[in-house]
């Protein structure tokens, strides 16, 4: 088990290694410069700007001296916000986006597991077409376009929650629903059929023939084994938070990475770009080594077998 | 109950499935008797009936099933009366079932101890602690080697022929009157098969259970059954003791099973199969099922269902061929023989009867 974390903790930094190299050069590919107002530059105050932020380099040299800067733990100043550094500014806004995340994902999972073992249990009733109208709707209808319908009604209409901004937990509400729908839908979808099939296995057969009731067959037996393959959805669902985190924030004025990361690129921040780029992948990353541990810990077979891959 | 020895009783017993072609006819008119301590084999080819039979002792039929008609005793009381509630009291308490692939039948992801311990803490109230040291014994009673170290591993650590062994101290664990053994044998290799026949033979005695034997394998039937009921086309055509039916055939059918069942004198490259396939249930056949394949059949076969004709006390079979008009026929030659031997079996004392039903 150790020599296959040590592993994966070896590929994870390769990983974030080659993102950072694909990203710092498609990056250069972008037009424009990082300078706000050039056209009122003479050619010299240019030049000494450029040289100041080591622009002038060629890219190859930009590129190591700024993989250099990450192995001496430095992710460099960013450009807009006064020569702030920029896990400073990651940091101070990590806060909002993963209360955001977290809770999106977990309000989501749950709410889908419930769904969809409604679902897989009352199988072809009004409540399993209930169930599967849900989902699809949710995986149909864009955070965005949601973010903003319950902005309208639940917030502006009714005033049962702030509309925006981030003063609190009431002002989570909203923008965790609005994210928390599509890993909702997808894990419904994804339940129901897992737990259709394995409600028709040889196990639950045999648990129904021990005397086990409805719910204890459900509960012991089928959930347990439904769930086991639902675990390596949460890396995907995470990753579809991430970028669906970036407009909703935006929409409810949340102080979080995604809004300042939309923002970054519009201005050629370079070292923010590069920043942010690092951290989501690094966090998704360790998202997907984690759910690979989890995986193993709810699937005897894979933690004692000792690989997971 | 009519007899106090008998366990269950069914009487005319009639299930329907609904599909969407129709109904199909699965079980028609079903009747018989579990005895106390008794092993009776249910024997028939795949769609025979012989599962949903069992199935609806335990209350388990899919969905789409339907009993129409006939009643399953069981302490005096019809379990097709019972509520689902009221069955979960029975189910792996009062009446076990063994399955057929042990290689599904175990939940992947629970530990073998707690598969075990589950009957006991839901029917005996057991505390888990209580209920996984009872499994424990079980374990031992089963024959797995290193029980102790065993009970908290996973069912994929195990063998298909260990696997059976578990699935069957999960079956006997709360010690059931009426163990169902849905084929239990039919999964495994040939040398596994025998060691888990003789477990449950051991297990029998030790816990005093009846025992109701499925299967299409009539070389398992002869080791294993007290008595045997032959199925065909959702009816029991023919039923007795062990070596009535083994040597003493009455219905076409059992001679056409007996008959493509391969023995040591069997001429090499010469399996015998039964012509043809069953009928379509949807929409059976007025008179003896079997009639459309077999050599035997006389006209009223085909117009009339036979009644059950009485060959001895606990022989009876249900073809036209034992009603006194019929014409005199004579079996295969493989029949024959058994029969011969069954005479021989009939005299007091005869040096043979022993071994020979053990065939």
């Amino acid at each position: 088990m150790r020599k296959y974390l040590l592993k994966r903790i070896f590929y994870l930094f390769l990983t974030l290694f080659i993102v950072a190299t694909v990203t710092f050069f498609l990056m250069k590919l972008m037009p424009g410069t990082p300078l706000q107002n050039e056209a009122k530059l003479t050619a010299t105050e240019k030049a000494a700007i450029l040289a100041q932020y080591g622009l002038d380099k060629p890219v190859w040299l930009q590129y190591f001296i700024y993989i250099g800067g990450i192995f001496k733990g430095s992710l460099g100043l960013s450009f807009q916000f006064s020569d702030q550094a920029v896990s400073y500014l990651i940091g101070s806004r990590m806060g909002p986006s993963m209360q955001l995340g977290g809770q999106a994902l977990v309000v989501g999972i749950i709410l889908g597991i419930i769904l969809g073992a409604i679902g897989a249990i009352r199988k072809d009733t009004w409540a399993d077409r209930l169930a599967t109208i849900l989902s699809i709707l949710g995986i149909a209808v864009p955070s965005f376009v949601l973010a903003i319908l319950l902005q309208y009604y639940l917030g502006l209409k009714t005033g049962w929650f702030p509309v925006a901004g981030w003063e609190g937990f009431a002002y989570t509400i909203l923008p965790t629903l609005a994210l928390a729908a599509s890993p909702l839908a997808e894990t419904a979808r994804f339940i129901r059929t897992d737990m259709v099939d394995v409600l028709s296995s040889d196990y639950i057969e045999l648990a129904k023939a021990k005397g086990l009731s409805k719910f204890g067959i459900v509960y012991h037996h089928a959930l347990r084994n439904s769930l086991i393959p639902m675990v390596t959805l949460i890396g995907p669902l995470a990753a579809a938070l991430m970028t669906g985190s970036m407009v909703v924030e935006n929409i409810f004025s949340v102080p979080g990475i995604g809004e300042q990361f939309v923002k970054s690129i519009l201005v050629n921040d370079y070292p923010t770009i590069m920043g942010v780029t690092i951290f989501y992948s690094a966090l998704l990353c360790l998202l997907l080594l984690l759910t690979d541990i989890v995986y193993g810990i709810i699937d005897p077979r894979i933690r004692l077998s000792g690989n997971g891959d | 109950m009519e007899n106090p020895e008998n366990v269950i009783e069914v009487r005319n017993l009639e299930i329907d499935f609904h599909t969407y072609a129709g109904e199909v006819k699965a079980i028609r008119d079903v009747s018989f008797d579990l005895r106390k301590g008794e092993t009776l084999a249910i024997v028939g080819e795949s769609g025979s009936g012989k599962s949903v039979t069992t199935r609806s002792l335990m209350g388990l039929l899919a969905p789409n099933a339907e009993i129409k008609k006939g009643s399953i005793m069981f302490h005096g009381e019809d379990i097709i009366k019972k509520s689902e509630k009221d069955m979960q009291h029975i189910r792996g308490k009062d009446i076990a079932m063994i399955f057929q692939d042990p290689m599904t039948s175990l939940d992947p992801t629970m530990r073998i101890g707690m598969q075990i311990a589950e009957p006991l803490m839901k029917h005996k109230g057991l505390k888990k602690k209580e209920a996984v040291a009872q499994a424990l014994e079980m374990l031992k009673l089963v024959g797995i080697t290193d029980p102790e170290a065993r009970i908290n591993d996973y069912p994929y650590q195990f063998s298909g022929g260990m696997r059976q062994r578990i699935v069957i101290a999960i079956a006997l664990v709360c010690y059931p009157e009426v163990l169902i053994a849905d084929e239990p044998t039919t999964a495994l290799d040939v040398t596994i098969q025998a060691q888990i026949l003789d477990l449950m033979k051991d297990l029998q005695n030790r816990i005093d259970t009846s025992i109701i034997f499925i299967t299409h394998d009539l070389g398992v039937v002869a080791g294993m059954a007290d008595r045997v009921a032959v199925m065909y086309a959702g009816k029991i055509v023919e039923y007795g003791t062990v070596d009535e039916i083994f040597f003493n055939p009455q219905h076409p059918y059992t001679w056409g099973l007996l008959n493509s069942m391969p023995t040591l004198d069997t001429a090499s490259g010469s399996l015998r199969a039964i012509p043809g396939t069953p009928p379509d249930l949807l929409d059976p056949p007025t008179g003896d099922a079997f009639a459309a394949r077999s050599d035997y059949a006389m006209k009223i076969d085909t117009e009339k269902q036979p009644p059950f004709f009485k060959v001895s006390d606990t022989h009876y079979a249900a073809t036209w061929l034992l009603h006194p008009d019929a014409p005199k026929v004579t079996p295969p030659a493989e029949i024959v023989r058994r029969q011969k031997k069954f005479a021989e079996m009939q005299k007091p004392e005869a040096p043979f009867a022993h071994t020979a039903s053990k065939e």
